[in-house]
């Protein structure tokens, strides 16, 4: 889930290259939205709108949808996403204390954006790395066996 | 596929290519050509070995020698030491005793673990899953090949049909009588669905099939929709398992390129062709119906059955779903008989089954056993006993859908009967083991959230049941419980395992009866002495309940 926001391609330009490498059938709905999100960081309310209009699909079924899932945000989010896991198997090898630290060190709740736009911390269910509990995913990287005092150097890496 | 001296494998799960295992894999290319060696070793990236304690690992065979961690810098030793020399570099060997796996496979042909048993995972971890002539030379597509020139579908849904084989999603249902009532079923096209939709938390089993041998789930559609008269085959592959589905897709393309998929297959006149699609972060998409909404485009809420997928599945028509595990088991059943499946595990749940072993014991990771092996034995035998000590308190199956089984059930046999008459579940294939250090009422807790959350909401039992029950499991945790809340608790319990239109909702009410039922007394000390007997719970007033 890279997060990268690019200014430099237009919601329009990312919209409709996505609907053209997936195509306008129902069953790449949820591609193509995923898609929108992964470039834009998140789905604006004009890539809906184009998506709807492009797919004739009525624009409050494709916001039940894009609202529904928990890879798709219909609100912006911050450079970086921190996706930590809450699953029992990470809880049950210390992932509430990692999890703790981890709140205090951002001063976020979970579903939280930092004011500056730089951390979005999100709780997620089992990522299904759960040999190497407890686990936070920062973007697109897999950190594992995190105890509470790697949280900070965790964090440092990120600018 | 040339003959080679050494053939040298690279782990590329995400925490080894987190930590460098790309930069290991190439300066391996670029030390080998150095020495020389290019036409005497094979160098593979395989995905998840199964281990996760020394990443980046690197594996050497013939000699099954396994380095890790291996930094980029140490290449050049290694490939000197081991792959010019013929010495193993014993330094830079990874720590011994925590294996797990595939490697713990070939550790037991060494004579060092039991043996496992392996099916579904035969091939994972040994071949290069991005190169299907490798899959060929493991015995790959000759089941497809088996059943479309001398199979007729009667005859080869009646061969799964006594191989005895059962769904491995966690329900259990015979697949070769689903089979049969798709194939019955009218309508045209039908379709045929694999179920990657891994989400059960603590389960990652179909990731390494994934993984580490796509081109076997390929196969197995092929010979389910030869079976059902199936021509377009979907796999529904969880948004997170990026790779799994990177691999697939370059697999579906190897196949495409050989026409093992496509137009007139083996010349048969048997045609089908599968599309890869990604979900994107819904747990109820493991749900069959969940699934086929969400490939219509819409929310994944389930639908009410009857009628089922097997008569009115994708777009209305005839479909069959199976899950990974389930379909993984096709082809090997195809290649050496209904008869020699039947032989492995127990009489009622034949075949072996992928565990996912975790928590507190020294060793966790990923098993395959026959049916029928006891908790007692896997913690044994397989985690290496309990960590620092401590003692078995209960172990938590099949993710958070499945049951919380007591100390006294560990010399249950696993398998779907003997579970089922203790009234506990085998679930999707997770085991969780905690120690005396965990608390019930803490546990109920974190999986009860887990359902809050991912309740479609659709329906009132298992919307409303799941959230009054963590609000009272928060009570109970911070001394605020009353004993009339644990009658309600199993009021909740109930009507969300009757009421509830899915298997979610059936299955979220799980861990509250089996507190209740196993673990009464600690969840009472809560409420009557405000005392959390394994000191997890604060005990205190946190912060109100959201």
């Amino acid at each position: 889930m890279t997060i990268t926001a690019n200014n430099t391609q237009s919601v329009a330009e990312v919209v409709r290259a996505a609907l053209e490498r997936h195509g306008l059938v129902k069953d790449e709905l949820i591609p193509i939205l995923n898609e929108v999100n992964q470039v834009l960081g998140y789905l604006p309310a004009e890539a809906l709108e184009l998506v709807a209009q492009e797919m004739k699909v009525p624009q409050s079924q494709l916001f039940s949808v894009a609202s529904f899932y928990n890879m798709l945000s219909t609100k912006p989010r911050g450079r970086h996403v921190i996706q930590f896991c809450e699953s029992a198997p990470c809880h049950v090898v210390g992932g509430r204390q990692v999890f703790e630290t981890l709140k205090r060190e951002l001063k976020l709740e979970s579903g939280e954006t930092s004011t500056d736009g730089k951390w979005t911390l999100v709780t997620t269910s089992c990522l299904g790395v759960c040999a190497v509990g407890p686990v936070l995913i920062v973007d697109n990287d897999i950190f594992g066996n995190v105890t509470p005092a790697q949280v900070p150097d965790i964090l440092a890496r990120y600018h | 596929m040339k003959a080679v001296r050494s053939m040298v494998l690279v782990s590329s799960d995400p925490q080894s290519m987190e930590r460098g295992a790309q930069e290991v894999f190439d300066r391996l290319q670029s030390e080998i050509q150095a020495f020389h060696l290019e036409d005497e070793i094979s160098i593979t990236m395989v995905g998840d070995v199964g281990r996760h304690d020394a990443t980046p690992l690197l594996i050497v065979y013939p000699e099954a020698v396994i380095y890790g961690p291996v930094t980029p810098d140490d290449v050049h030793f290694l490939v000197e030491e081991h792959l010019y020399k013929g010495r193993i570099a014993s330094n830079l060997q990874a720590p011994a005793r925590e294996l797990t796996g595939r490697i713990a496979w070939i550790s037991a042909r060494k004579g060092t673990l039991p043996a496992e048993h392996r099916i579904v995972l035969e091939r994972a971890g040994l071949i290069d899953p991005d190169s299907i002539d490798d899959y060929i030379v493991h015995e790959g597509y000759q089941a497809l090949g088996k059943v479309l020139t001398e199979m007729t579908p009667v005859e080869l849904i009646a061969e799964i049909e006594k191989s005895g084989l059962r769904g491995r999603g966690g329900a259990g249902f015979p697949t070769g009588t689903k089979w049969r009532f798709v194939s019955k079923a009218a309508g045209n096209p039908k379709y045929v669905i694999c179920n990657a939709d891994e989400s059960e938390p603590g389960t990652f089993k179909d990731r390494l099939v994934l993984e580490g041998d796509p081109h076997s789930i390929l196969e197995a559609m092929a010979i389910a929709a030869y079976a059902v008269g199936a021509s377009e085959g979907y796999i529904y592959v969880r948004g997170e398992y990026r790779l799994a589905q990177e691999r697939l897709k370059t697999a579906i393309h190897q196949a495409r390129e050989m026409g093992l998929l496509g137009e007139n297959i083996f010349g048969s006149g048997f045609s089908f062709d599968i599309h890869v699609h990604s979900g994107a972060g819904a747990y109820i998409c493991g749900e069959e119906t969940a699934l086929i909404e969400s490939i219509e485009g819409k929310r994944g809420e389930p639908r009410p059955r009857p009628p089922y997928p097997t008569t009115n599945g994708l777009w209305g028509k005839p479909t069959l779903v199976n899950n990974v595990e389930t379909l993984a088991n096709i082809p090997a059943i195809v290649r050496h008989g209904a008869a020699w499946y039947k032989a492995i595990g127990t009489p009622s749940s034949p075949g072996t089954k992928v565990y996912t072993v975790m928590g507190n014991v020294n060793n966790t990771g990923l098993i395959e056993v026959p049916m029928g092996i006891t908790l007692r034995e896997v913690i044994s035998i397989y985690g290496k006993g309990m960590k620092n000590g401590s003692s078995f308190k209960l172990a938590q199956t099949g993710g958070s859908s499945g049951s919380i089984i007591p100390a006294s059930l560990q010399d249950t046999p696993m398998d779907f009967d003997s579970f089922s008459k203790a009234g506990v579940a085998l679930g999707s294939g997770a085991l969780l083991i905690c120690d005396e250090d965990t608390c019930v009422v803490d546990l109920a807790k974190v999986l009860i959230n887990f359902f809050r959350f991912e309740s479609c909401g659709k329906c009132n039992p298992c919307r409303i049941g799941n959230q009054r029950s963590f609000e009272i499991l928060t009570n109970i945790s911070e001394g605020r419980g009353t004993l009339s809340d644990l009658d309600f608790l199993q009021m909740l319990s109930d009507n969300m395992t009757l009421l509830s239109n899915c298997g979610l909702g059936q299955t979220a009410g799980t861990p509250l009866r089996d507190i209740l039922k196993y673990f009464r007394a600690e969840v009472e000390a809560h409420i009557r002495l405000k005392v959390c007997p394994a000191g997890i719970c604060p005990m205190t007033e946190k912060e109100p309940v959201h």
